[in-house]
């Protein structure tokens, strides 16, 4: 039957290129509609608890998108007038930024005072040419006292300041955070054109999304011309065959265009990610057109003609083919198992551009050989006969090797308990990126990007007034505090306790929380009255006023950091205020928690791979026991892989946790090549199993040392990426892939020898 | 055909000069229509009102707040005005006195029952939200000509009505607006919709003003007042309720001792 169809392909390839060129333009086309998304919330699917926790917080509060600038003057002190007046000036351009709805600095601070009987409420500096050195001195003084502003606003040292703004967008348009970028980008550069005495740096979240599309586009500029260039060079290389290396290219090209434009027309957006799909799409594309031209430029040196090499290598390579396809798009389509949508995107994708370089491998690559010129060079090449010797050598110390391999198999699963999860988003991002290096230059001089926040509920209306709720709150600040990882708590009860001061002719004694409730409500209600556009307490109190926010500025901390400390904190309130227990909300917990949601519903997806995998390998083969068998090479790669990356990096996080499902597919398809070989060897040729092993060997041993060897070299290439979630997930591909080359090699054919020995 | 072309664009020139000359420009009868407003709210003398306030968050969470409102017109400067909160429980008793002035920072004074104190505040700062609520206090204290410069943008239906569009730019350094733009109604110079722009000219909020009555033959107000803000979702309405003009209310009844003493 594939006998029938491989003449008919040869008959038609004209008609076949053509039709295909149809096909790949039409649905390549869909590349139009893709675009690239900047909102780091893509991570995190719908029904991600912390993800609702945050966003009902954002809800009652004003949002915490942002983007803040640092002002560095190069001569280390901010309160000169020359500096302040870069701080005014950018305050006041940060209000035009797009969608800002809150600009924070030291000179906007509503700084409040007494005179008498009058409360006096304005600008912490205005006119800064004119200020004297007292007058300078004093705001200093005022500034670094002020439990608002140090460390989140101004540094302790006074050496760097802060203009954060808040914006709000309203999520219409992909192109909002750009616009915001560009525009915020404009405004430093103008500070710094005009005030070459500061250094402007730029982070927050609102840049952090816009690094998203930033390292996607980097990698497609640097990552896929690479990984061409390693597929290319490594088939011809390997093929020796300019007609055999056009068609591979041919393959991988189309099939890429095909799954891009089919994420297009299915409205995928991209995300870094997502953009690591087609170096993986091209790289396993590849392995289908090697097998299929090793055995056709094999056939052709044993004297076939080009046609009958053609349809003789489809028939012995449709089902292989076309098995180890189906097992690598299972594997990746049960990457839709992941918390985080990027990754089910990237399965998606992937799955869709292994099938079409299925179709492409069995229908336009014999049509395009078919047309192209093939010349051969009749020789027993070096490679094969490197396998024969290899085979030898297995089969000679089939039980030295069987139980070495099985105890490197055991001692690297003992180092898979080495492995911690951590997420630390900032890292996502490599020093290429400008927004890592500025964020780590901000953490380092002035405050973090990582915070925690909490919405402290009174259980009353107007209840964030009554006294013994607000000292709750003021000691959970102080706790916070204490501890080591905070750099900054922002709270109501700072305002409450300066406002008791201000009421009472500014003595210090008088700078604790009012004792009445009715004197505390009256105080807030003042206040507000006497804040300009903008500043508002709604940051910090909800409309009710039956709910305060508090929120911690934290350094950048690993996930394992932070979920302590969330867990110390909720201890604190159990037992302190265990009316007021609640969790924190923020991006940092969102991250903190996904890797190991990921795992664990990545689980489900190995296990529903791993069922299904073996269930069409049982089919396929026409044997339950090699199904069964097969689950051996298909799981100890990644469990070593794993310990050996416990061993030298010991960090895991969520790019890692789809790692086993993807490779399942991949790593599977070497177990099929070669139980395939040795099967055939058994019912075609009646070969007991030390001869099946050196049929295997020397039928498809050197296609499989050359397909994995690309596929490493593609996910090698991956380790380039200016985002750390691809290089990752690269790098322990790459190692995966080399394992199940290795255990393939040394370990399951001892093990077929081993339980099949006794048959003749 | 060229020359016929020609022609026509210098007639359309010379007659667009010649009405430009003769007609009012769009801020003259901006302005005119500013003064119109401002003459039908004159000479009430005073006022006493109650209001209530409902502010609702992008959740749909709401709160109320009681106001009573007291107003003393005053010729040639801003309104004296008395506000007295009911509710919530805590605020009980709190009076506020503003002596609004043109372009000139108000004077505020507080009387806060919690501290048998009156306090004066001193601020600058109008734009900032009138007890937590999406009115700013600039939005709610009266609206002296010399606050903003105007300018007439069109005319055309609104609602029920036919309305007069105009442009306000504030005047005043410290507002949080770049400009506002109402909807006039011809018939009665009542302000139908307000649309407010912040600094970066951005749409900030839209008031849509509503159910008016008249007093005393005169005077139009209106009984409800629902301010949107357009980039946070949040939402604030008043409901003004027993209207009074008229009422006998002086000049010591809007001091510091009055403010002590009010209940």
């Amino acid at each position: 039957m594939v006998e029938q169809y491989a003449r008919w392909v040869i008959r038609l390839r004209w008609l076949i290129v053509f039709l295909t060129l149809g096909v790949v333009g039409l649905l390549a086309s869909g590349g139009q509609y893709l675009s690239f998304s900047n909102d780091y919330r893509v991570f995190f699917s719908e029904e991600n608890p912390q993800l609702t926790a945050f966003e009902n917080l954002q809800d009652t509060y004003t949002k915490n998108d942002n983007i803040l600038f640092m002002i560095m003057p190069k001569g280390g002190e901010v309160f000169t007038p020359d500096v302040l007046e870069a701080v005014v000036e950018l305050t006041e351009d940060s209000w035009q930024i797009p969608y800002s709805i809150r600009v924070d600095s030291i000179s906007n601070y509503q700084h409040t005072y007494a005179s008498g009987d009058d409360l006096i409420v304005a600008d912490l500096v205005e006119e800064p040419r004119t200020l004297t050195t007292e007058q300078l001195q004093s705001i200093k003084n005022i500034a670094l006292n002020e439990p608002l502003l140090v460390n989140r606003i101004i540094s302790q040292t006074a050496h760097a300041t802060g203009v954060n703004v808040v914006v709000e967008l309203p999520g219409n348009d992909t192109n909002e955070a750009f616009e915001v970028a560009a525009f915020a980008r404009e405004i430093k550069a103008n500070i710094e054109t005009e005030f070459p005495q500061v250094d402007v740096y730029m982070t927050g979240i609102v840049l952090m999304n816009n690094a998203f599309p930033e390292a996607s586009q980097e990698d497609m500029q640097t990552l896929v011309p690479l990984s061409y260039l390693v597929v290319i060079v490594g088939a011809f290389l390997f093929l020796r065959s300019i007609a055999g290396t056009i068609g591979t290219v041919l393959v991988i090209v189309f099939s890429t265009l095909m799954a891009m434009g089919s994420a297009g027309w299915l409205g995928i957006q991209l995300t870094p990610p997502a953009m690591s799909a087609p170096t993986m799409i091209l790289t396993l594309a590849v392995a289908d057109s090697i097998h299929f031209l090793v055995t056709m430029l094999h056939e052709m040196r044993k004297g076939s003609s080009k046609n009958d090499a053609i349809v003789e290598s489809l028939r012995i390579n449709f089902q292989p083919i076309f098995l180890t396809s189906i097992t690598t798009a299972v594997g990746f389509l049960s990457m839709n198992f992941s918390d985080a949508p990027p990754f089910r995107d990237l399965g998606n994708i992937t799955a869709m551009g292994v099938m079409y370089a299925f179709f492409l491998s069995v229908l336009l690559l014999p049509a395009v050989m078919a047309i192209l010129p093939v010349k051969v060079k009749p020789s027993k090449t070096l490679s094969s006969r490197l396998m024969e010797q290899f085979a030898e050598f297995v089969i000679r110390r089939r039980q030295k090797l069987f139980w070495g391999m099985a105890g490197i198999i055991l001692l690297s699963i003992a180092f898979i308990p080495k492995n911690e999860l951590n997420d630390i988003f900032v890292n996502y991002f490599d020093e290429s990126i400008e927004f890592r290096t500025h964020t780590d230059l901000v953490a380092e001089n002035l405050t973090g990007l990582y915070f925690i926040d909490y919405s402290l509920e009174s259980g009353e209306s107007g209840g964030i007034s009554n006294p013994d709720f607000l000292k709750k709150v003021d000691q959970f600040a102080d706790w916070y505090r204490q501890q080591p990882e905070t750099k900054h708590v922002n709270v109501i009860t700072d305002t409450f306790k300066r406002l008791n001061k201000n009421m009472h002719g500014d003595d210090p004694a008088y700078y604790k929380l009012p004792e009445e409730r009715d004197l505390a409500a009256q105080y807030l209600l003042l206040y507000e009255m006497s804040l300009p556009y903008g500043l508002d307490l709604n940051n910090q109190v909800n409309v009710d006023k039956s709910a305060t926010r508090i929120s911690i500025t934290l350094g950048t901390l690993s996930t394992k950091n932070i979920l302590e400390l969330e867990l110390r904190a909720e201890a604190w309130l159990k037992e302190n205020a265990p009316e007021m227990l609640t969790t924190g909300a923020s991006p940092s917990v969102m991250f903190a928690h996904i890797g190991e949601r990921n795992i664990r519903s990545m689980l489900t997806g190995t296990v529903v791979a791993l069922i299904l995998i073996s269930m069409i390998l049982m089919v396929a083969l026409r044997s339950v026991k090699m199904g069964l068998i097969s689950l051996v090479p298909n799981l100890i790669p990644a469990a070593i892989a794993f310990g050996v990356w416990g061993l030298f990096v010991g960090e895991v996080g969520l790019a890692l946790s789809v790692v086993v499902t993807m490779t399942l597919g991949i790593v599977v398809d070497d177990t099929v090549h070669f139980i395939s070989k040795y099967l055939r060897a058994q019912r075609e040729n009646n070969l007991n199993s030390q001869d099946a092993v050196r049929y295997a060997f020397a039928n498809v041993g050197v296609a499989l040392w050359v397909t994995s060897l690309l596929l490493i070299a593609g996910f090698l290439v991956l380790t380039l990426s200016a985002f750390e979630l691809n290089s990752g997930m690269g790098l322990l591909t790459a190692i995966t892939i080399g394992v199940a080359l290795a255990v393939d090699f040394l370990f399951l054919p001892t093990l077929l020898m081993k339980l099949e020995g006794k048959k003749a | 055909m060229k020359i016929n072309g020609i022609k026509a664009i210098v007639t359309l020139l010379l007659i667009s000069l010649a009405w430009g000359a003769q007609a009012e420009t769009a801020e003259e009868k901006g302005l005119e229509i500013a003064i119109a407003m401002d003459e039908r709210d004159t000479g009430f003398h005073d006022l006493t009102a109650d209001m209530v306030m409902t502010l609702r968050n992008r959740k749909g969470d709401e709160s109320v707040r009681d106001i009573r409102i007291r107003t003393l017109e005053v010729e040639g400067d801003g309104d004296k005005s008395i506000s007295i909160f009911d509710r919530p429980r805590d605020i009980k008793g709190t009076a506020m006195l503003t002596f609004s002035h043109g372009l000139e920072p108000d004077d505020q004074w507080l009387y806060l029952p919690g501290l048998k104190r009156v306090k004066r505040i001193s601020s600058k700062n109008k734009s900032g939200p009138f007890m937590g609520s999406e009115f700013a206090y600039e939005d709610l204290s009266s609206q002296e000509l010399e606050k903003y410069t105007y300018k007439w943008l069109r005319d055309e239906p609104c609602g029920d009505w036919q309305c007069y569009v105009i442009e306000r730019i504030p005047a005043y350094k410290y507002s949080g607006y770049k400009r506002i733009i109402s909807w006039i109604d011809k018939a009665e110079y009542r302000a139908i919709k307000v649309e407010y722009f912040d600094r970066k000219n951005s749409k900030l909020k839209t008031l849509i003003m509503s159910d008016y009555n008249e007093y005393i033959d005169r005077y139009w107000r209106a009984g409800d007042m629902f301010m949107e803000n357009h980039q946070t979702g949040k939402s604030t309405r008043l409901e003004w309720k027993n209207y009074q003009f008229q009422t006998g209310l002086t000049e010591k009844d809007f001091n510091k001792n009055a403010l002590k003493r009010i209940r």
